[in-house]
């Protein structure tokens, strides 16, 4: 009894500005030496549960608490943040904002500091902390010069310091590239191992998360658990699909050929399933059926960029050298690659929000270099990642018709032209809403049409789905999908291997400042050297194929996608 | 590191002393710059302040660009000083001393120009000072020294947040400026002021937006991490003082204290060789 | 002094940052050659009102201590006071305004500008020339007239821009309220 940490009994939490609970009837254990993960699409209550652990409600964030939850055998309600501080370690998921030191050593030191630890022993923890998570070496280094991984074991490290008994991670993959994701996993794995601390994951990217074994898996949707068990178990039932969270991509396609998912098969794992001879022939046929050669079309070139170099001004480092590339008309191309590899750059010099050293940019066969960033804009449209970022108007009709008014188009123009875009983006019934009524995804799709009413040929996108849930990644691409449908060229700078499998046509893979690779995503994602230096996975499906003892893995991966555009999303 | 103050890490007499030290020297060399107007003790401050310059190892080199922008500062404010009150040196010392045989409202007098001088050197008797404070303290120590010298450790850890994320609000800054312009938003001299002003805002909304939430995200990291638990905190940066530290804070008390002496020898802040 | 919430903290020290940003890097060419308008002031009046005097008078503070420190010419006081001043009165002058809840009408938008217009006339044309006076003995009518000028630079600015984020912000914060589709 004693080594239980956490205890929810019959819990139910409403903040004090919704006019219903967020959460019912919660009842969860978590042991000593426990790892789970709390999954469930966004706004299932998975982020309240966090909340509620770490004392942040009812002392951050009020509202009305039924039920109880004990923390060590304590009322959590009675403690103070800081006490349940020392038992729970928490890791946001913003690794911005949880980095307040002004160097490395500095926020591994935080929470020291506030504990008034001398400064000989701050000192000698820091270095043993840094030493664990392999940081010695940039411990004075600003939070601008370290990476995403570094930053998050930075967070890591700043909870640790203070040896705590549970850590709660929320949503660490959000933020990473699915190679960093991946060293996150095994990262949160190694500091179980070593601490024996609980741990609990709050993600909703499955297939991640379980690259490493968890013990169990509770599953939330509308405020209440859906299901408390094995990963195994989980998978092998329907309760994933009904709450709209991704299943791992292998089993979708084992669900394709027709196999039944039992859990005495050891789905939570690609490394211990086990598949019977009968199923690995029903994956082979499906294989067989789905491996045709397809001729694609060619279609004229709407952007080339040929020769094109840049350097950048403060730190005088080319971050772009000999770029060739060329998007066709009609095309939805993915650009991927590490953090500082190029891609934003790329796309920022073609918008013409950076000036190139060198090189050619024609659109249209046209010399586009002499235009200026806001006549390109009429041609090239560029979306920022963070919706926030972009919103500057209280209503959407007037977020959406700045770019024409600031153009001076006559007002009874800007009322057509706003209608249709906002009728094309699924808007219009909203038109006269305020902006802050809508979810983020909405939010998303105001940015898109804001930029979609001066009629640009081709849009660029910054990672258009980074952060959402299974629901909003299909609303998105789906929107995305309908807008090429129509004609209009999309390039998606992404880290998303779901997203460049699902709806890119070709990867455009840019590593130190060049492009390595162009060619499609299934042969991008089965190249060992290209996913290495993109800093992305391959993808379980080749592993699958492996497995099945289909040779060609890349024709696989290339037959699930072309089945699941053909028969599964019409 | 951050270097956005222009922080040159070396080894040096003057880099070894305590953040708290140098903070406490600029503020008596301030106040002491600041009393007085007396000719010869703005001398003693301007040369003691370029003669340490050497001694911090810090070249002309490191500190041109800010001595540039200091020195169109300083011409245009001589400049205005002239325009505006050519009598003022007249005013101050008492007497009226024409030169080069003009007369006039105009026309230089020795003691405007003697007044002028001395503005300058008021200048130079505390710039250098103050180049040398931003070349040689880590902007990481600076919090630890407010807390160190008496400020509460809550504002000092509001320097040092402003400090931490300067330079990612200047990125967002520059993301999000690039991001409207391409829609139309301009700042250049095309439009007329308000709708410059608006296009501004139209920029600084999504800034101050995504700032709240942020606010609102540090501060419940921070909480979580146990700030403000005690009536104290420890810091990581803070530094021993030394004998070299008292040493350089007693030199600067004196310069204050020889400054409030020669007001109070004088008569006036004004050290005046017209009587 | 009552202790400070690390919310407030954290708003003095991102008011100051970004005060300091837009001070330092963000350039309005002003109808006067060679001169720039500076907009950080609509942002101090806009921390000023959600987060209260305190919050205002060390965010200019912070911020404007800065912006003098970063350019190296010294710091000039008077001019660093007088920013903290107009972040303190203009936080006084909100006091019952409460943004932060979306309230923000016609009458908060009256108070905030009526309030702006006095804590910037105090603040430049009353604090920073006496204490240029007093430290540097500059000719009066010098540094009056550069109070002057400063004051009706800011007014205007921290009016449009002050005002326009108020209202963005007041606006931003959700209401319960029955949105409907319209056809």
């Amino acid at each position: 009894m004693n080594d239980v940490i956490i205890e929810f009994n019959d819990l139910g939490f409403q903040y004090r500005a919704q006019a219903k609970p967020t959460l019912y009837n919660i009842n969860l254990k978590v042991r000593k030496g426990e790892k789970i993960l709390i999954a469930g699409p966004s706004g299932c209550g998975k982020s309240t549960m966090a909340s509620l652990i770490n004392g942040l409600i009812p002392i951050s964030y009020k509202g009305e608490i039924t039920g109880s939850l004990l923390i060590k055998g304590k009322e959590s309600r009675e403690m103070s943040m800081f006490d349940i501080s020392h038992i729970v370690g928490t890791v946001l998921q913003d690794s911005d904002a949880q980095f307040v030191g002004m160097t490395v050593a500095e926020d591994l030191a935080f929470a020291l500091e506030n504990d008034c630890i001398p400064q000989d022993n701050m000192k000698n923890r820091v270095k043993e902390v840094a030493e664990i998570l392999n940081l010695g070496s940039v411990l004075r280094h600003a939070p601008s010069e370290l990476s995403g991984g570094q930053k998050q074991r930075v967070s890591v490290g700043g909870v640790m310091a203070s040896d705590v008994e549970l850590f709660l991670f929320d949503e660490p993959l959000a933020n990473l590239d699915p190679k960093t994701g991946k060293q996150a996993i095994e990262l949160i794995d190694e500091l179980q191992k070593r601490t024996g601390a609980a741990v609990i994951i709050i993600e909703h990217r499955l297939e991640d998360v379980l690259h490493r074994p968890v013990d169990r898996i509770v599953l939330m949707n509308e405020g209440r658990i859906v299901s408390d068990t094995t990963p195994d178990e989980l998978l092998a039932s329907e309760n994933l699909a009904n709450c709209g969270v991704r299943e791992p991509l292998y089993l979708t396609a084992l669900k394709y050929a027709g196999v039944d998912i039992k859990a005495e098969m050891h789905p939570a794992s690609l490394d211990e399933l086990t598949l019977s001879e009968a199923d690995k022939s029903k994956i082979r046929a499906f294989f067989e059926q789905n491996n045709k050669v397809k001729e694609k079309a060619d279609s004229e070139e709407l952007l080339t960029v040929r020769d094109l170099s840049f350097t950048y001004e403060k730190t005088n480092k080319k971050t772009l050298e000999d770029i060739a590339a060329s998007i066709q008309k009609g095309e939805m191309v993915a650009v991927v690659g590490t953090n500082g590899a190029g891609k934003s750059t790329f796309s920022k010099v073609v918008c013409g929000m950076e000036k190139e050293d060198s090189g050619e940019i024609l659109f249209n066969g046209e010399d586009f270099r002499n235009l200026s960033i806001k006549e390109r804009a009429e041609h090239v449209g560029y979306v920022m990642q963070n919706p926030n970022q972009m919103i500057s108007k209280v209503m959407i009709f007037d977020e959406v018709a700045m770019g024409l008014r600031l153009r001076g188009v006559p007002e009874d123009e800007v009322k057509t032209r706003v209608e249709k875009a906002l009728e094309i983006c699924g808007l219009y019934k909203m038109r006269n809403w305020p902006i802050s009524a809508l979810s983020y995804g909405q939010k998303k799709r105001v940015t898109i049409c804001s930029i979609l009413v001066l009629e640009p040929e081709l849009m660029i996108l910054d990672e258009p789905t980074a952060g959402q849930d299974y629901r909003n990644y299909t609303r998105i691409m789906e929107f995305l999908k309908s807008l090429n449908d129509r004609g209009i060229t999309i390039v998606m700078i992404t880290h998303d291997m779901h997203l460049m499998l699902e709806y890119a046509d070709r990867s455009i893979v840019f590593n130190g400042g060049r492009i390595i690779a162009d060619k499609s995503c299934a042969k991008v994602l089965t190249d060992t050297d290209i996913v290495d230096k993109a800093s992305l996975k391959e993808t379980s499906l080749y592993h699958l194929a492996g497995l099945c003892g289909i040779s060609d893995g890349t024709a696989f991966v290339q037959g699930f996608i072309d089945y699941e555009r053909e028969n599964v999303r019409k | 590191m951050n270097n956005l103050f222009n922080y040159i890490e070396k080894e040096s007499p003057i880099h070894g002393l305590t953040g708290a030290t140098k903070l406490v020297c600029l503020l008596l060399w301030s106040l002491a710059a600041m009393t007085t107007y007396d000719t010869r003790l703005l001398l003693v401050l301007a040369v003691l302040g370029i003669a340490l310059f050497p001694i911090g190892r810090i070249g002309v080199k490191d500190v041109s660009f800010m001595l540039w922008f200091t020195l169109v500062f300083l011409v245009l404010n001589t400049v205005l000083v002239y325009l505006f009150s050519p009598q003022h040196g007249t005013e101050v010392y008492g007497t009226c001393t024409y030169l080069f045989g003009l007369s006039g409202h105009f026309a230089p007098t020795a003691e405007q120009l003697f007044f002028q001088l001395n503005y300058i050197l008021k200048y130079f008797a505390t710039i250098p000072f103050v180049l040398l404070f931003v070349c040689t303290t880590n902007p990481s120590e600076f919090a630890a020294s407010l807390n160190k010298i008496g400020v509460s450790y809550s504002v000092s850890y509001s320097v040092a947040l402003a400090l931490r994320y300067i330079p990612d609000i200047q990125k967002q800054y520059h993301e999000i400026s690039q991001a409207s312009q391409a829609r139309g938003v301009e700042l250049s001299k095309k439009a007329s002021l308000v709708s410059r002003l608006k296009s501004a805002s139209a920029i600084l909304v999504p800034l101050i937006l995504s700032s709240m939430d942020r606010i609102e995200i540090i501060s419940n990291a921070m909480e979580l991490r146990c700030f403000g638990k005690n009536k104290k905190r420890t810091w990581y940066m803070a530094q021993k003082f030394k004998a070299l530290d008292y040493v350089s804070m007693i030199v600067c008390a004196l310069l204050l204290v020889a400054s409030i002496t020669l007001t109070h020898i004088n008569g006036s802040r004004f050290y005046n060789p017209f009587k | 002094m009552k202790k400070l919430s690390v919310k407030t903290i954290v708003a003095i020290g991102i008011g100051a940052a970004l005060f300091f940003v837009l001070g330092r890097f963000v350039a309005i060419p002003s109808p006067v050659p060679n001169t720039n308008i500076s907009i950080q002031y609509g942002l101090l009046a806009f921390i000023a009102a959600v987060f209260g005097p305190v919050a205002g008078a060390l965010a200019g503070l912070i911020g404007h201590f800065f912006i003098d420190f970063s350019y190296g010419w010294g710091v000039w006081w008077s001019w660093v006071i007088a920013s903290a001043v107009f972040g303190c009165l203009m936080g006084v002058a909100t006091m019952r305004l409460k943004i932060d809840e979306g309230e923000f009408g016609t009458k908060g938008i009256i108070t905030f500008n009526v309030g702006q217009a006095i804590a910037h006339l105090i603040s430049w044309v009353v604090v920073a020339p006496v204490l240029d006076i007093l430290m540097f003995q500059e000719p009066a009518n010098k540094v009056f007239l550069q109070g002057v000028t400063g004051a009706i630079i800011n007014i205007i600015t921290t009016a449009i821009v002050g005002t326009l984020v108020c209202l963005a912000y007041s606006k931003a914060i959700p209401k319960k309220g029955s949105l409907k589709e319209e056809n």
